[in-house]
C-alpha cells in the first residue's frame, strides 16, 4: 500500500495542521426523507488534490451524500462550500463537479467518442478544441480505438474507462465516483483500483469515491470517511483508521478485531481471565485488539516482561493464503481471533501473547439500526 | 425442456385458427382484386388487373386517398403535440400522481369509439352544445357552420380518439429511460433544454414513431367518423371502399382499394419497425 | 430554463408551469365529450343545446321500456363472452408456442396475430366478409364472434406473453424434476403464474368487443350489437336515451377498470394493457 506523505495530515477536526488548500466543504449537511433520517449533520471537507472515500455499508446514507454535492439531491438542512460560492443552491449542471456513475450512465444512442465529448459540446466549445480534448481523454484512458462504438458494443471495464473520460475531458475541480468498481469482477477490479489511483495522481484532481468495500478503501484513499446510518463515526487516513479505530464500529468494519469488554478499576483493565494496566479512569471500557497483534507462542517459554500471556485451546481455523486466522477458546465467555503464520493443529492447546500497547481503547458505538 | 408433443400441441391449433380466419382473409382479399363485376352483378373469376387499372385512372380515388392521407397526417401531428408534452409531464414531473394521471388518459379508451364520436356531434351540430353557448353568451350571432360536416370535425373527433393511443408508448418509452442518463447530462454540463434534445427526446424516438403510426394508419382507415361527422368534403377513402362493398356492389374494386391500403399501411408499419429499432439501445 | 430543473426525485418535483397547463388542457380535451355525453342524458330538452334544462331521469326511463336496445345488448354480452372465450383458447396457446417453440413461419405468425390491433377494421371486417361469403356462411351474431375472437387474440397473445417472459423457467423446470409431467406442470405450476395475464387479458377483451363496430359493421346478420344498434337509431336522429345507454355502459367499464387495475397492482404488475401497446408498438421485438 502506498500513501501520500499528506496522508497522515490530520483530519479535519485538525485545523490547525499546515493542511493543503481546502476544495470542497460540507457544512452540517441533513437529508430527511419525509420521517426517515438518512443523513444527519455531515460536516466533511476536502483537500485539493485529495483522494477521500466516503465508507459505509448499504443504507448508510453514503451515495445520497455524493448525490447532494452532485446535485441531485437538495440537503434539508446545512450548506455544501466550493471556494466562496455556494454549491448546494446550485443545479447539477452549474458545478464544477462530474460524477461516474454506478453504472456507468452512458448515453445509449451516442457513440464513445460523442459521450465523451457530451460536456464539452453542450458547454458549446469549438469544434477543434473538442476534438483534441476527446483525443487526449480517450488516450489517456486508452480506449481510441473505440472512439466511433456504441456503449453497448463494448464490455463492462471498456464502459468504466469511457465513464471516466467523460467525467475527467471536463476538468473538474472535483470527481464524485458512485461505487464505480461495484459491477467489475475481481480481477478487473484490482486492476482498476491501482489505474484510478495512479490516474487520480496524474490529473491532481480531487476524488471522492462511495465504495462499501473496505479493502478497496484502504488501497485507494488518502482518507477515509467512515459513515454509519447517516453518520460519520470517524475520518482519518487508512492506517490511523485501522490501528487507532475510533469506536466498536469503526474497528468492526475495518479488518478484523476482537472487542474486548473490560472493567477498569485502580489502572487495571480486566476482562475475564486478562487483566492488563491501562492509564484509563475507573469504568467500564471497550478494548479493539488486531488478531495480528496477537502471537502464538511456544509453551513453557518465559513472558516477555509487560506483555500478556494467556493459554488456550484452538477450536475452528480458517485458512486465509499466506496467513490464518484461528478462534481460540480462552475461557468460557472469551474467544480470540488469531491471526498466525503457520498452521496450528485444530484443538491444539496454544498459548497466546500480546502486548498491552496493542489494545486499543474505542468508543462503544451508539445503538442504532 | 420442452417435449416435441407439448410444443405441438400448444403451435398447431393457433396456427391452423391463424392460417383460416386470418391469413386466407387477406389472401381472398388478394384474389378478388383481380376478379371483377359482370353486368348482371356477378363476380367473375377472370384473372385480370383492370382494378388496379380504374385506380390509377380514376382521380375521385387518388384525390380521395389523398385526402385521407392529410386528415391522417393532421391527426397524428396534434396527437402528437397532445400526447408528447402530456407522457412528459407525466413521465417526469407528476411524482406521487403519476398513476392517478395514467389511469385518467387510459379511462376515456373505456368508453366506445362510437360514443365519443356521436358526442362530439352534439357538440359541434348547428344547434349543438358549442354553437348554443356561444349564442348564449352573444359572442356569435348565428351558428357556426364549418364545425360540423367538414373536414375540420373529423380531424377534431379523431385527434380526441387517437391522442390515448399516441400517448401510451411515448409514456412507456419516456418510462424506460434511466433516470441517470439525465442525471448523467445535468451532471456534464447540460441545461434542462439541452438534456431534453440531446438525451430525452432521441431516446423515446422509438415510442415516437410507435404512437404516429398508430394515430396514422388508424385513422386513414377510419369510416364511421366520416359517415357522422365528415359530410361530404369529409369522405375518407374507407368510406369508398364500404359502398363499393354496399351499394355500388363491386367487390373486386373494393378489395383492389382494400389490398392497396393493406399494402400501404404495412410498408408503414414496416418502415417505422425499422425505425424504432434503429432507435433503439436497450 | 431554469425552472425544467428536475431537481431530486423523491421530493415533489415542479416542471415549468406551461407543462402542467398542457396536461390540464388535453385532459379538459379528453374528458370534454365524456362530460357532455352524461350530462345530456339528464337534459329534459334533447341533445344539445345550451345551457342544459329540465334535469330529468325520462330518457333513463325510456331506456328501460325500450326492447330493441336490452335485445342488442344481450347480443353484445354474448359476443364479447364467446369472443373472449375464443380469444383466449387460440391467444394462450399462442403465447406458449411464441415464447418456447420453434416453427417454420414464426415470425409471420407474429405479425398475422398482431396484425388486427393495429389495422384500420374496414380490411379486417371485409376480409372475413369475403371469407364468409365464399364459404357461404350466412351472417349472424356467429360470424361476428368469429371475427371478435380472431381479432382479439392479439390480445390474449401478448398479455400472456408478457407474462411467460416474467415466469421464471426455473419454477416449471422443478415441477418436472420432481416428477410432474407437461400436464401436470402447465395446470399446477404455468397456468397459475399466468392466472392475473389471463384475468386481464379477459377483461380486456370483453370490452373491447362490447365496443367493436368496424369489424361488426360489415358481419352483421340479423341481430344488431349495441354499438350497431347504437349507429342505427343515429343515422334516424339522435335522442338522449343514446347518451343514457352510453352512460351506463361507461360505469360498467369504469368497474371493470379499477377491478383490473386492483388485481395489476396487487401483483405490482405493469399499467393496465402496457403489455398489448409494447407489442403492438414494436418495442418489443
Amino acid at each position: 500500500m502506498v500513501f501520500l506523505p499528506y496522508s497522515t495530515a490530520a483530519s479535519v477536526l485538525d485545523t490547525n495542521a499546515a493542511t493543503p488548500k481546502t476544495l470542497l466543504s460540507i457544512h452540517n449537511v441533513a437529508k430527511h426523507f419525509g420521517k426517515n433520517i438518512v443523513l444527519r449533520n455531515i460536516s466533511l471537507d476536502i483537500a485539493e488534490g485529495e483522494f477521500l472515500t466516503i465508507l459505509g455499508e448499504s443504507g448508510s446514507g453514503k451515495t445520497t451524500l455524493l448525490r447532494i454535492v452532485a446535485g441531485f439531491e437538495s440537503a434539508t438542512a446545512g450548506e455544501v462550500w466550493m471556494g466562496d460560492e455556494r454549491l448546494d443552491q446550485r443545479p447539477p449542471y452549474r458545478r464544477r463537479v462530474n460524477t461516474v456513475f454506478q453504472h456507468y450512465a452512458l448515453f445509449p444512442h451516442l457513440t464513445v467518442e460523442e459521450n465523451v465529448g457530451y460536456g464539452l459540446r453542450v458547454a458549446k466549445r469549438p469544434d477543434a478544441e473538442i476534438k483534441t480534448r476527446v483525443e487526449d481523454a480517450l488516450a489517456k484512458v486508452k480506449m481510441t480505438a473505440y472512439a466511433k462504438v456504441k456503449p453497448s458494443k463494448i464490455s463492462g471495464g471498456q464502459q468504466q474507462r469511457i465513464a471516466l473520460a467523460r467525467a475527467l475531458v471536463n476538468r473538474p475541480k472535483l470527481l464524485l465516483l458512485d461505487e464505480p468498481l461495484s459491477a467489475l469482477d475481481a480481477n478487473l477490479r484490482r486492476q482498476m483500483q491501482l489505474e484510478l489511483k495512479s490516474l487520480q495522481r496524474e490529473v491532481a484532481i480531487s476524488f471522492l469515491f462511495v465504495t462499501h468495500d473496505q479493502e478497496e478503501a484502504m488501497v485507494m484513499s488518502d482518507r477515509i470517511a467512515l459513515l454509519r446510518s447517516g453518520e460519520l463515526e470517524q475520518v482519518a487516513a487508512p492506517r490511523e483508521i485501522y490501528s487507532r479505530p475510533a469506536t466498536a464500529y469503526v474497528a468492526q468494519f475495518i479488518g478484523h478485531t476482537n472487542l474486548l469488554e473490560t472493567e477498569v478499576r485502580g489502572g487495571i483493565a480486566r476482562c475475564s481471565s486478562l487483566s492488563w494496566p491501562v492509564q484509563l479512569a475507573d469504568g467500564p471500557a471497550l478494548f479493539s485488539l488486531r488478531p495480528e497483534n496477537i502471537a502464538v507462542v511456544p509453551p513453557a517459554t518465559l513472558v516477555v516482561s509487560g506483555r500478556v500471556r494467556l493459554p488456550g485451546r484452538v477450536v475452528n481455523q480458517a485458512f486465509h493464503g499466506a496467513t490464518e486466522l484461528i478462534r481460540v477458546q480462552c475461557a468460557e465467555e472469551l474467544v480470540l481471533i488469531v491471526r498466525t503464520p503457520s498452521s496450528v493443529a485444530g484443538h491444539a492447546e496454544v498459548e497466546l501473547e500480546f502486548s498491552p500497547a496493542d489494545a486499543v481503547p474505542v468508543r462503544k458505538s451508539a445503538e442504532r439500526n | 425442456m420442452f417435449s416435441r408433443a407439448y410444443k405441438t400441441a400448444v403451435t398447431l391449433p393457433p396456427l391452423v385458427w391463424v392460417a383460416a380466419f386470418l391469413l386466407s382473409p387477406y389472401l381472398l382479399m388478394l384474389c378478388y382484386s383481380f376478379w371483377s363485376v359482370s353486368a348482371v352483378q356477378v363476380i367473375v373469376h377472370h384473372w385480370s388487373l383492370d382494378n388496379y387499372r380504374e385506380l390509377l385512372r380514376v382521380g375521385v380515388y387518388w384525390q380521395t386517398l389523398f385526402r385521407s392521407m392529410w386528415i391522417a397526417a393532421r391527426v397524428t401531428i396534434f396527437s402528437l403535440l397532445l400526447g408528447y408534452p402530456l407522457a412528459y409531464f407525466l413521465s417526469f414531473h407528476a411524482g406521487k400522481r403519476k398513476d392517478l394521471f395514467y389511469q385518467l388518459v387510459i379511462i376515456p379508451l373505456w368508453v366506445s369509439y362510437l360514443v365519443r364520436a356521436y358526442a362530439w356531434k352534439t357538440i359541434l351540430g348547428s344547434d349543438g352544445v358549442l354553437n348554443t353557448l356561444l349564442q348564449y353568451v352573444h359572442l356569435t350571432q348565428h351558428p357556426l357552420e364549418f364545425l360540423l360536416y367538414s373536414p375540420f370535425a373529423v380531424v377534431l373527433t379523431l385527434t380526441h380518439i387517437y391522442t390515448p393511443f399516441t400517448f401510451l408508448p411515448i409514456y412507456a418509452a419516456l418510462e424506460h429511460i434511466p433516470r441517470n442518463l439525465v442525471e448523467a447530462s445535468h451532471d456534464l454540463g447540460a441545461t434542462p433544454g439541452q438534456t431534453f434534445w440531446k438525451i430525452v427526446f432521441p431516446l423515446s424516438i422509438p415510442g415516437v414513431l410507435a404512437g404516429a403510426t398508430f394515430a396514422f394508419v388508424l385513422s386513414l382507415g377510419d369510416f364511421l367518423a366520416p359517415l357522422l361527422l365528415g359530410g361530404p368534403s369529409g369522405i375518407m377513402i374507407s368510406n369508398i371502399v364500404v359502398s363499393l362493398f354496399g351499394a355500388a356492389y363491386n367487390w373486386p374494386l373494393g378489395a383492389a382499394i382494400s389490398f392497396c391500403m393493406l399494402l400501404l399501411v404495412g410498408s408503414l408499419i414496416f418502415l417505422s419497425e425499422r425505425l424504432e429499432r434503429k432507435w433503439s439501445f436497450s | 430554463m431554469e425552472l425544467l430543473v428536475s431537481g431530486n426525485r423523491r421530493e415533489a418535483t415542479k416542471g415549468p408551469r406551461w407543462l402542467l397547463a398542457h396536461a390540464v388542457a388535453v385532459f379538459a380535451f379528453l374528458y370534454l365529450p365524456i362530460a357532455v355525453l352524461i350530462l345530456y342524458s339528464f337534459n329534459g330538452e334533447g341533445v344539445g343545446g345550451f345551457p342544459p334544462r329540465h334535469l330529468t331521469f325520462d330518457w333513463y326511463r325510456v331506456l328501460f321500456s325500450d326492447g330493441p336496445i336490452w335485445d342488442s345488448v344481450w347480443n353484445s354480452l354474448h359476443v364479447a363472452f364467446a369472443a373472449m372465450v375464443i380469444s383466449l383458447a387460440i391467444g394462450v396457446p399462442a403465447a406458449l408456442a411464441l415464447d418456447r417453440a420453434q416453427f417454420p413461419g414464426k415470425a409471420l405468425f407474429r405479425r398475422l396475430v398482431l396484425l388486427p390491433l393495429i389495422l384500420p377494421g374496414v380490411i379486417t371486417g371485409l376480409s372475413l366478409l369475403m371469407l364468409f361469403n365464399a364459404a357461404a356462411i350466412k351472417l349472424s351474431l356467429l360470424t361476428i364472434v368469429l371475427g371478435h375472437g380472431t381479432a382479439l387474440i392479439s390480445v390474449a397473445t401478448t398479455e400472456v406473453f408478457a407474462g411467460l417472459q416474467k415466469l421464471d423457467r426455473a419454477q416449471e423446470e422443478a415441477s418436472l424434476d420432481l416428477g410432474a409431467n407437461y400436464w401436470q406442470t402447465f395446470w399446477r405450476v404455468t397456468m397459475p403464474n399466468l392466472k392475473l395475464s389471463i384475468i386481464g387479458a379477459a377483461l380486456l377483451i370483453f370490452t373491447l368487443s362490447m365496443d367493436e363496430i368496424a369489424v361488426s359493421f360489415f358481419l352483421i346478420g340479423r341481430d344488431n350489437t349495441l354499438p350497431l344498434e347504437i349507429w342505427g337509431r343515429l343515422r334516424r336522429g339522435i335522442t338522449p336515451e343514446i347518451n343514457a345507454v352510453s352512460t351506463i355502459i361507461f360505469v360498467f367499464s369504469l368497474v371493470a377498470i379499477v377491478v383490473w387495475y386492483r388485481l395489476r397492482m396487487r401483483d405490482g404488475g405493469t399499467e393496465a394493457g402496457m403489455e398489448v401497446v409494447e407489442a403492438v408498438g414494436g418495442t418489443a421485438s
